[in-house]
């Protein structure tokens, strides 16, 4: 756990350089950026992202993978990580797959393809595990699929097990 | 702005409006409504001019298309499939298209609440056959004031007009963009009677696949359910329910929550008496409202409660089942005798083999993955809410009675949903967001918590069926006398008492014309536990336990499967189902026969895999599964499901070949594990942990589907391939470890049996 303390900043000779205090709290990167958080330290990362940055990609549900983020690249739950536990580590949300202009990360663009979407609810979380499962097993065939964490009350397991393994096939965005 | 209208079916009009940004703006309208000029509208829909009508099209200055869509999309595909019907109609090229959900139309008629779009109800199989019927005219209305501001400009007759995805076209080339013409369209007059719709030989969107206009959104996480949709001066409210539906609070110690840091009040809720399931707090309740949810999930966990039963404390489902079969055994007149045909008593003198089995199934708990939640802010005069449901009209009807305001001043948002299966149907969740609102004086935004959902729902009551089948000596099916036993879901639903058994099943439903002695019998059980609809009610239950019987009666007599099956359907023809509805033997027969073929039924005897095999009809549409499914040891694998259905004309293959496969995979899941229990009058499950659908390894890795193509009007496929995919299932598991499954959930049952 690596708290930022607060701690006085001694003036250095520059002029041009104002002595600032290192505010208290957790400092996390989420999508690229950075952000401190100053509340409660055991607050779930999940509500931060959604109460507090409204990045709502990120879902409440039912033990049911809805809320599954990267963090440091790997598939954890939002709901289940306090913040003070992300301190100095990435997390990657959904929002946060595409590139910054926009273009699709191959996992989304294949769940386009094959139209592996019912209500969209547990969409993101299938996209972050599947990402998680192709950085572990970029050749991941269908029993390594088959340990996925995700439900899906609509019955998309059929479609997203296509998108994975067009992934796997470097055919995402292709007809 | 100008207004006009036209007629169409059932006193509704089309009418049209000029946008001051220079958009045509075509709506529908009930009749009584015609007069009003400024009912509440999506402000996507009307751009920058604050006032419009009733709308389904608006095309902008730059071509541009938006499309509202009326019925709520809880992943039915409704979103995509209703506005390529428009589209379609309008001739308009679909990636010009976006997509609006339009929420609850509704305007006020002598106080009473007019409903502008009409049909608005998602997820039960209504919203593609109603709008076949009335949104193909908004569309072909605006595609014919687009030809006659063309024909004005071009001095021609616009019947020497053309359109073509986008553009009036003229004879000499001339051609101009629909953006172009949408300003004057807006003012041409309304024509005298609906113009024609298009000739379907030249469709170029409807019958094509096409993917979910929501998906980049989704991939990305953009899209808003309403679970996301925040007001910042609301505070969050998180529910703990009481674990008797009829119990009550006996003791409250709100010390510690009210100590939470953001936490402002905890409120208690009660069900008001009198009124019918989904219009009230569905159990006692204890709500935490704090400034946000940390804040409120802390208090809740702070909460010391002490509940205590109702008079109902002792209910059980292990009870009610044992009620259920001590009915059976009786001689107790039927609650209701659905039908009767020929004469099942005197039937039995004919016969050659007597054949009789009970069926057992469980209760079933919805499992929708949004939570329940809604976000209502009420000013002085207004309602403003954000609901996942699938019927605004009923969460209207909620709001309306608990605040008693006019019937235009509630508005009703309905984004995306996350899943409905019929939860959304019942609409308690508003209630308690409604009085919470009106407790806190300021807007609330409810939220479930985590595996609520599970114990507190409207469930599927669990049923038993029994059957005695007669055979006679030509080895035909001479008598079928079925008796159902279940606590029917539309109790306290104002409901006439004779008419409880249609939750529960259906008179028509097989092998009910295709006998000539047919008796159907309902007995009516009592429980304490909330019933609603489910999605696929009441086809699951019974598709699951006639077609599993049938597949006993093939055995008895040393008969393949489907040999029996098509032997009991007899040639093509059309046979009255005695409801108005007609049942269509040649397409019955011919997806039963598309699914024997796909699946190489004619291994079904050497195989040492397991096939099966069931059929189905609901609504005019046809359904037939096939499965193979191998037994090793205590492992059972599906290693194939084969779908084939006949909805009349397919809108969106693609969409319905997502449907087909999650009905199946869903069936398939609810079939094998799902089971709710009560005891001592509390539900047993607590969350997807004891409750679990399938994972990924116990489903079939594919889902084959057959679409049939035919022209008929199309019918409703949200639930169409549930009924048939578990009894397939559990045929083949019968064929592959001879293990009949009369009982569902199929795991346990196959384990105790094997």
């Amino acid at each position: 756990m690596v708290f930022v303390q607060a701690q006085a900043v001694p003036a250095t000779p520059d002029g041009g350089i104002v002595a600032e205090k290192v505010r208290d709290g957790i400092d996390v990167r989420i999508n690229g950026e950075h952000f401190r958080h100053t509340g409660d330290p055991k607050m779930p990362l999940l509500w931060y992202l959604r109460d507090v940055l409204r990045l709502t990609g990120t879902k409440y549900g039912s033990g049911s993978g809805v809320d599954l983020v990267l963090v440091d690249g790997k598939a954890m739950s939002a709901g289940k990580l306090a913040m003070d536990a992300l301190a100095g580590r990435a997390v990657v949300t959904v929002e946060g797959l595409a590139a910054e202009d926009g273009s699709l990360h191959p996992m989304q663009q294949a769940f386009i393809d094959e139209d592996a979407i019912g209500c969209g609810y547990c969409t993101p979380g299938w996209l972050i595990a599947a990402v998680d499962l192709l950085s572990r097993k970029p050749r991941a065939n269908d029993d390594d699929i088959d340990q996925l964490p995700d439900l899906c009350r609509c019955g998309c397991q059929t479609r997203v097990r296509r998108a994975i393994k067009r992934v796997v096939a470097g055919k995402a965005g292709q007809p | 702005m100008s207004a006009d209208r036209i007629a169409l079916p059932r006193r509704r009009f089309l009418q049209v409006l000029a946008l001051g940004t220079g958009a045509l703006l075509v709506g529908i309208r009930t009749a009584a409504a015609a007069g009003v000029v400024d009912p509440p509208l999506p402000p996507a829909m009307l751009g920058d001019d604050l006032h419009g009508l009733g709308a389904y099209i608006r095309i902008d200055a730059d071509g541009n298309v938006l499309i509202g869509v009326r019925d709520p999309d809880t992943g039915t595909g409704v979103s995509t499939s209703l506005a390529r019907i428009i589209a379609e109609e309008l001739d308009v090229e679909w990636s010009r298209v976006s997509v609006v959900p339009l929420g609850l139309g509704v305007t006020a008629d002598k106080g009473q609440p007019s409903w502008i779009y009409g049909h608005q109800v998602g997820g039960d199989g209504s919203s593609i056959p109603a709008a076949w019927k009335d949104l193909r005219q908004a569309g072909a209305l605006a595609r014919w004031l687009l030809l006659q501001a063309a024909a004005r400009r071009l001095g021609i007759p616009a019947n020497q007009l053309r359109s073509d995805t986008g553009l009036v076209i003229a004879p000499d080339g001339r051609r101009f963009d629909y953006g172009n013409l949408a300003k004057d369209a807006a003012r041409i007059p309304l024509p005298d009677a609906p113009p024609p719709l298009k000739d379907p030989a030249n469709y170029r969107l409807v019958g094509k696949p096409a993917g979910d206009i929501d998906a980049h959104a989704i991939v990305t996480g953009q899209t808003r359910y309403a679970i996301d949709h925040y007001d910042d001066d609301a505070l969050v409210a998180l529910l703990v329910h009481c674990p008797w539906p009829d119990g009550s609070l006996a003791r409250i110690d709100t010390k510690a929550t009210l100590a939470v840091k953001g936490v402002v009040k905890v409120v208690q809720l009660k069900p008001e008496p009198g009124q019918p399931p989904g219009s009230t707090v569905i159990a006692p309740a204890v709500a935490v409202l704090a400034e946000n949810t940390w804040a409120a999930m802390q208090g809740r966990d702070q909460l010391q409660l002490e509940w205590q039963a109702g008079k109902h404390g002792d209910a059980s489902s292990a009870e009610l089942e044992r009620q259920a079969v001590a009915l059976l055994d009786s001689q107790a007149e039927p609650t209701t005798r659905v039908r009767d045909e020929g004469d099942v008593e005197s039937a039995g003198k004919k016969a050659a083999r007597r054949l009789d089995a009970t069926y057992f199934q469980p209760w079933l708990a919805h499992a929708a993955a949004e939570p329940m939640n809604c976000l209502v802010r009420l000013d002085k005069d207004r309602a403003s809410l954000v609901v996942p449901t699938q019927a605004p009209q009923k969460a209207w009807a909620v709001v309306q009675r608990l605040t008693g305001l006019a019937p235009d001043h509630i508005d009703i948002r309905v984004p995306r949903v996350g899943g409905g299966y019929g939860r959304r149907l019942d609409h308690d969740y508003v209630a308690e967001a409604v009085m919470l609102a009106q407790a806190a004086n300021r807007p609330v935004r409810l939220l479930w918590s985590e595996g609520e959902e599970i114990s507190h729902d409207f469930f599927r009551a669990g049923c038993v069926h029994r059957f005695e089948a007669i055979i006679d000596g030509k080895r035909q099916l001479h008598s079928w006398h079925q008796r159902m036993a279940s606590a029917p879901a539309l109790v306290g639903r104002n409901v006439p008492a004779d008419q409880l058994w249609r939750s529960e099943l259906q008179a028509g439903q097989l092998p009910a014309p295709l006998t000539p002695n047919f008796r159907s019998d309902w007995y009516s059980l009592e429980s304490p536990m909330p019933r609603g609809p489910m999605r696929g009610m009441p086809h699951l239950s019974n598709a699951f336990a006639v077609e599993g019987f049938i597949d006993e009666i093939a055995h008895m007599m040393r008969e393949d499967p489907l040999k029996t099956r098509l032997r009991l359907l007899g040639e093509p023809r059309q046979l009255p189902l005695g409801d108005g509805r007609t049942l269509d033997i040649g397409r019955l027969h011919n997806v039963l026969q598309q699914v024997a073929d796909r699946i190489e039924w004619k291994n079904w005897l050497r195989t040492v895999n397991g096939l099966g095999i069931a059929c189905w009809h609901v609504d005019g549409a046809y359904v037939a599964h096939a499965v193979e499914a191998a037994v090793e040891g205590e492992q059972l694998r599906i290693l194939r499901a084969v779908c084939a259905v006949d909805v009349g004309r397919v809108i969106n293959p693609l969409g319905l070949e997502g449907q087909v496969a999650g009905a199946t995979l869903e069936a398939l899941s609810t079939a094998l594990n799902a089971t709710i229990t009560f005891r001592d009058g509390k539900v047993q499950q607590r969350g997807r942990a004891d409750y679990p659908p399938a994972r990924m390894a116990q489903l079939p890795r594919e889902v084959e589907t057959i679409i049939i193509n035919d022209d008929r009007p199309p019918t409703g496929a949200s639930f169409l391939a549930m009924p048939t995919a578990a009894p397939a299932l559990a045929n083949a598991v019968f064929r592959a470890s001879a293990v009949r499954i009369r009982r569902l959930p199929l795991m346990p049952e196959f384990l105790r049996l094997l």
